[in-house]
């Protein structure tokens, strides 16, 4: 990123207030409160699904039924009632949709106001959109583009309704739905979300990005994303997330599996910046997401580069499966908590294959009164032979009221595999400080420079556009953080 | 559910031995640690023995243990072991006090309890209740907490004899003591030691602690030890552990430090059936120290688990960790480190580091270094390592003309040396340093003495390679 | 510009200054020698506002105003300059990043628009060839791997870039080869205007032979005892830290 872009980000930010809390009126339809079987009918018939996924759903639910709220995690949650909560809303639409034109011009100005943009005219250049707004997907651009080089990247409603077999293929095949709490409540209610195929040997020649954005009052956000990038493909993926923001607290629980077949490399980047509630620790989404590729095929290539400034609770541990001897596993990561945030968010990296790889870098930052934990797991298999992993978590702390724990699982059964894993927790530099300050730059900018300098190493990870995002969400996320 | 079968029927056994006997074990004791163990065994009832659901017990799994009978002895036995200076066991220029528990009970010749010209008492737990409730009762079972695992309760409930060791302020024990744990009996054992050391203001003690089997009976050793290090004390303390195959050990020591105290305490487990050694470090003053070590050797189907608790209570304290292990054949091994460093324990250095080699496939590691910090003016750092001998150290050595076999056994010896070269006794060091030798190249049989070989002193084995060669 | 009255300093309950009294005026050099632990550093520390040192008595007066209640950034801004004895590395964050904010806080104190880009980095080419700072140093993040005298000359372009009134040099010729200290010195004296002053703390009076100071000051236990010319450097030379302790009256 050119130097000018980075300051003005930095010049720009003056506000430490969360930006996208607005909310967008507009009619929705929507599922009556709570969750038993009919709903789940209700979901599934709403949507058209064919049999085997109103099935599975059913199979979900009954699942989740005999599961517990997970509690191992450094979490302090209230309880949550799973039967107050809107499993439906989506955006009253009149007819089915041909043109952007169609779309509710509410929606569109939603969008806008958040900086995407969905018509292709004034699209970022090369960055494919699906927009999700709570339940559903509104609109995918440069769909036109992308078939011509026979990817298919539309809503997961879509992919069930035109690609029946790709979906009832590979769809609970990295996650299964008894996974955990979750994953089956996921699995059950699941809504919308983005689906991706990408063929043999075709490289995506833009970012593929979905924009989910949770509007309306007591809905949860359960979407499910599938990516399957078959043999020798490519493909970068971005996510963003925003939600207005309230004082009841919001449930957002996704799936997404990706699966990648021989010689294939996916990227999946996130930005996530769910409302985090407010500085007194009112409201904001509870995050509760599972995410996990599989490196299907020898030599494929799974990395997840994510930026988590919000919610108010954090649980999610993107990891690979590293099946395909060869195949390489990468997680990056930047985990900011502010006010009252809390963070519970590591990798898995379980090595099946034979000359697997695996590397995990994770700098988690905690201010205020936050608790910010990396939890991860590094597994090598009996079978997994001259595998590696290298694992760096390193945690800065801003104030003497916030908390950070580091929690590395580490199980070896493999005499010819090396795994390392380092980690350091130390506060901000008091002599970096200075120096900034020596040059004329007050704290809380000196703060926001050395915090992306501690950050760089995830941040340059990211595709540009997302960069530029994210380097401004460090800074916005703990401004306030200095008395 | 076959777990949940053995241990359960072990849990009703030692429930109703304990409802049996209950006048007999508390047959010493003061009011207050009646009631205690009343409390401690409400505990044990309600939680029995852990199991692979808890956290901390994730990786270790007693189910084999409970599959067996024991018998708990609630009195001495009679009969005196026929070669009891046997068990004095001395390292050549490395004088001891030596007190010995003799399955799980204090054995002398004469008194229980003695005191040294300096002051320093020391000798049975129970006769020192007798001898000095008050002191006893001052620090006996603060430091322990029973709601860490039934196992703690249900040492508090059970326990009825084990090691008393009082150092009066400002006494300096040069002569290290040596607190000797034998077990040689015919049948299976369930052995409940409790052990309590009290460490005056500015004194110094140095301990070894010993365990040792005498025979290839089964057992069950369920200890736990309570070190009261007031201010500006420091103790030395080393534990080594070289049980039979048959043996299971849970060991838990419970460290308190008080202001400006020094601890260093280095376990050395070179043979044991199932071995777990939790160790609790609370630092309660500024300005302490701690440093907590341990080397393990493990094969066969050994398993052994080492649980590092540092709680930085208090600000200004140092934390220094550093486990190393050699896992071979099909032997397991797990480390479990948690340094907390509280809100406003400012100024906190801690380190934590667990590094393995793990030699076979069918070996198993598991690691999981912790850092759970509330404070910001820290300096903390861990790390873990699981991986194989270096082998460009290794062709580094062949190159030198050392075969193969010799070469892996020098980088092995070299890898757990770091640890062994923190043992601050020169001779104590040596002779460790020759047991950890013996016990790479596969010599080091159960002892028919105890651990520091006294019996071979005139032939001691030396390591084949030169060194002074590479 | 500059006038330290009587200024006493303590660190941790320690006293270091004890009654320093100093006066700087615009286009003068002065140079403050003394040994290791006197307080030099302090001295510096202190002006630039760094936390952690407790003002005992005293006062610090800069361009008529007492800043001793100031923070770091706006004593900066008001055009003082250290340049450090052990220059920080700031991982991850880029000289020019560093730089551009820098410059452009300085000028929003003055109530100027930010520098645009093409003007900031003309700016930052010009004073790199002043100082003779390689440009792909300035492409590296602050001081990260840098060479000790990469480190040093770093400061110099710094300084370059800021155009302080006070620039205040601490140890800058510690552990410079001389071809470095010539770099150094050589930057330092081609920035010297007649509305700017210097500060140079040195304990050898090597680096005085190409910054020449017109006054020379001798601290010990935490007071000036001796201000004279440039020629005292050079009896300090000869007669070395001893003859000041003879001459000191304590």
């Amino acid at each position: 990123m050119k130097e000018e872009e980075q300051n003005n980000i930095l010049n720009e930010v003056t506000q430490g207030d969360y930006k996208f809390g607005f909310v967008t009126d507009i009619d929705m339809d929507m599922a009556p409160k709570g969750l038993n079987e009919d709903i789940i009918r209700y979901i599934s018939k709403k949507k058209n699904e064919p049999d085997f996924m109103l099935e599975y759903r059913l199979r979900a639910y009954r699942k989740w039924l005999t599961m517990q709220e997970p509690d191992w995690a450094h979490l302090k949650i209230p309880p949550i009632d799973y039967q107050d909560i809107i499993y439906y809303a989506a955006p009253k639409k009149k007819k089915e949709l041909s043109s952007l034109d169609e779309v509710d011009p509410e929606l569109l100005d939603t969008f806008n106001k958040l900086g995407i943009s969905l018509e292709e005219q004034k699209l970022l250049s090369g960055v494919a959109v699906d927009a999700v707004f709570d339940s559903v997907s509104v609109k995918t651009t440069f769909s036109e583009t992308l078939e011509k080089h026979g990817i298919i990247f539309c809503s997961f409603s879509e992919a069930v309704q035109n690609h029946p077999d790709l979906v009832k293929k590979y769809v609970g095949s990295v996650v299964p739905y008894g996974d955990n709490y979750f994953a089956a409540l996921n699995s059950a209610v699941f809504s919308d979300g983005s689906f991706c195929y990408i063929p043999k040997g075709v490289r995506c020649p833009v970012e593929l990005s979905t924009y989910f954005r949770i509007n309306t009052a007591g809905t949860g956000q359960f979407e499910r994303t599938l990516i399957i990038a078959d043999e020798g493909s490519y493909v970068s993926y971005l996510e963003g997330c925003t939600a207005p923001q309230r004082d009841e607290n919001q449930l957002h629980a996704a799936v997404v599996e990706i699966v990648a077949l021989k010689d294939a490399e996916v990227k999946y980047s996130t930005v996530q910046n769910w409302y985090p509630g407010d500085k007194n620790g009112k409201g904001g989404i509870f995050n509760f997401v599972t995410k996990r590729g599989m490196c299907k095929g020898s030599h494929s290539k799974i990395s997840w580069t994510q930026v988590e400034t919000g919610s108010a609770v954090t649980w999610k541990y993107p990891g690979c499966i590293l099946l395909g001897d060869n195949s390489i596993g990468e997680f990056y990561s930047v985990a900011v908590t502010n006010n009252h945030q809390q963070a519970d968010t590591g990798s898995k990296m379980i090595h099946i294959g034979k000359n697997t790889k695996s590397t995990i870098i994770s700098k988690g930052i905690s201010a205020g009164f936050s608790n910010n934990s990396y939890r991860g797991l590094v597994k090598i298999s009996k079978r997994a032979e001259n595998s590696r992993n290298y694992s760096q978590c390193d945690s800065l702390l801003l104030g003497d009221k916030c908390g950070a724990h580091t929690f590395p699982y580490i199980n070896t059964a493999n005499s010819s595999s090396i795994v390392e894993h380092e980690a350091t927790t130390s506060k901000i530099s008091e002599d970096q400080l200075f120096y900034c300050q020596q040059r004329g730059i007050d704290t809380e900018n000196a703060i926001g420079l050395i915090v992306n300098g501690y950050a760089k190493e995830v941040l340059k990870q990211l595709p540009m556009e997302f960069a530029v995002e994210a380097q401004k969400l460090l800074s916005i996320s703990l401004e306030g953080s200095v008395g | 559910m076959e777990t949940k079968y053995n241990d359960i029927i072990f849990k009703e056994k030692v429930v109703s031995l304990f409802e049996q006997n209950r006048a007999q074990i508390g047959a010493n004791d003061t009011t207050r640690m009646s009631k205690e163990r009343d409390v401690a065994f409400k505990q044990f009832k309600k939680v029995g023995f852990p199991n692979k659901k808890m956290e901390a017990w994730r990786n270790t799994n007693l189910k084999d243990v409970f599959a067996y009978n024991y018998n708990i002895q609630f009195s001495p036995a009679d009969e005196k072991p026929e070669l009891i200076e046997a068990f004095q066991c001395n390292i050549h220029n490395f004088d001891t006090q030596t007190i010995t528990l003799y399955n799980g009970w204090y054995l002398s010749e004469d008194k229980h309890l003695i005191t040294l010209p300096n002051g320093t008492i020391i000798g049975s737990l129970a006769q020192a209740i007798k001898e000095y409730p008050e002191l006893v009762q001052k620090h006996y079972n603060k430091y322990t907490n029973i709601e860490e695992n039934g196992l703690i309760a249900l040492n508090t409930a059970f326990s009825q004899d084990g090691i008393f060791i009082y150092v009066p302020d400002n006494v300096k024990t040069y002569k290290t003591i040596q607190m000797v744990n034998i077990l040689d009996k015919e049948d299976n054992l369930f052995i409940q030691n409790r052990n309590l050391i009290i460490v005056g203001k500015n004194a110094k003690l140095t301990i070894l602690h010993c365990d040792d089997s005498y025979n290839y009976s089964r057992s069950f050793t369920n200890t736990v030890t309570e070190v009261f290090i007031d201010e500006g004390a420091e103790v030395d303390h080393y534990k080594l552990q070289n049980l039979n195959d048959n043996s299971t050990l849970i060991n838990t020591t419970y460290f308190h430090q008080e202001l400006q105290s020094k601890l260093t305490t280095n376990s050395i487990t070179l043979n044991g059936g199932l071995i777990r050694n939790k160790i609790n470090v609370v630092l309660n003053g500024e300005g302490g120290e701690a440093n907590v070590f341990g080397v393990y050797l493990v094969d066969k189907e050994q398993h052994i688990d080492s649980q590092v608790f540092v709680d930085h209570a208090k600000a200004n304290c140092n934390s220094d960790e550093l486990f190393k292990g050699i896992i071979d054949d099909n032997a397991t091994a797990v480390f479990n480190g948690h340094i907390l460093v509280r809100k406003d324990s400012q100024h906190t250095n801690a380190s934590q580091t667990n590094r393995n080699v793990q030699l076979t496939d069918k070996a198993t590691v598991y690691t999981k270094p912790f850092l759970e910090i509330y404070a910001d003016d820290v300096k903390c750092n861990h790390g873990a390592t699981i991986g194989q001998l270096d082998e460009e150290a290794l062709f580094y050595i062949k190159s030198r003309g050392i075969g193969d076999y010799d070469a892996r056994l020098l980088l092995l010896y070299a890898f757990a040396a770091e640890v062994i070269n923190k043992i601050s006794i020169a001779t104590l060091r040596e002779s460790i340093d020759d047991l950890v030798k013996k016990r790479l190249r596969g010599e080091l049989a159960i002892c028919d003495q105890c651990v520091l070989q006294c019996k071979d002193q005139e032939n001691t084995y030396e390591f084949k390679i030169d060194i002074s060669k590479i | 510009m500059l006038k330290i009255k009587n200024l006493h300093v303590s660190i941790n309950g320690k006293q270091i200054l004890r009654g320093l009294n100093l006066e700087v005026n615009r286009g003068e050099v002065h140079a403050i020698m003394g040994p290791n632990g006197t307080g030099k550093s302090t001295l510096a520390n202190v002006i630039a506002g760094k936390p952690g040192y407790h003002i005992d008595k005293g006062e610090i007066i800069f361009k008529g105003k007492n800043i001793l209640e100031l923070p770091p950034e706006v004593r900066a801004q008001e055009g003082i300059f250290l340049g450090f004895q052990y220059p920080v590395e700031i991982p991850g964050v880029s000289m020019t990043n560093f730089m551009r904010t820098a410059v452009n806080e300085h000028r929003k104190y003055k109530g100027l628009d930010p520098m645009p880009a093409g003007e900031f980095l003309k700016l930052m080419k010009e004073k790199q060839q002043l100082v003779e700072i390689h440009a792909k140093l300035t492409n590296r993040s602050v001081n990260e791997g840098f060479s000790g005298g990469e480190k040093k000359k770093n400061e110099i372009f710094q300084m370059a870039m800021l155009e302080p009134e006070l620039a205040i040099l601490d140890e800058t010729d510690s552990g410079l080869d001389i071809d470095a200290l010539k770099i150094v010195a050589n930057g330092v004296n081609k920035l010297k205007t007649k509305d700017n002053a210097t500060i140079v703390i040195t304990h050898y009076q090597r680096l005085l032979d190409y910054i020449v100071p017109d006054f020379v000051h001798i601290l010990f236990d935490g007071k000036i005892v001796k201000s004279g010319g440039k020629e005292l450097a050079l009896i300090l030379e000869e007669k070395g830290y001893e003859w000041i302790k003879d001459e000191s009256p304590n």
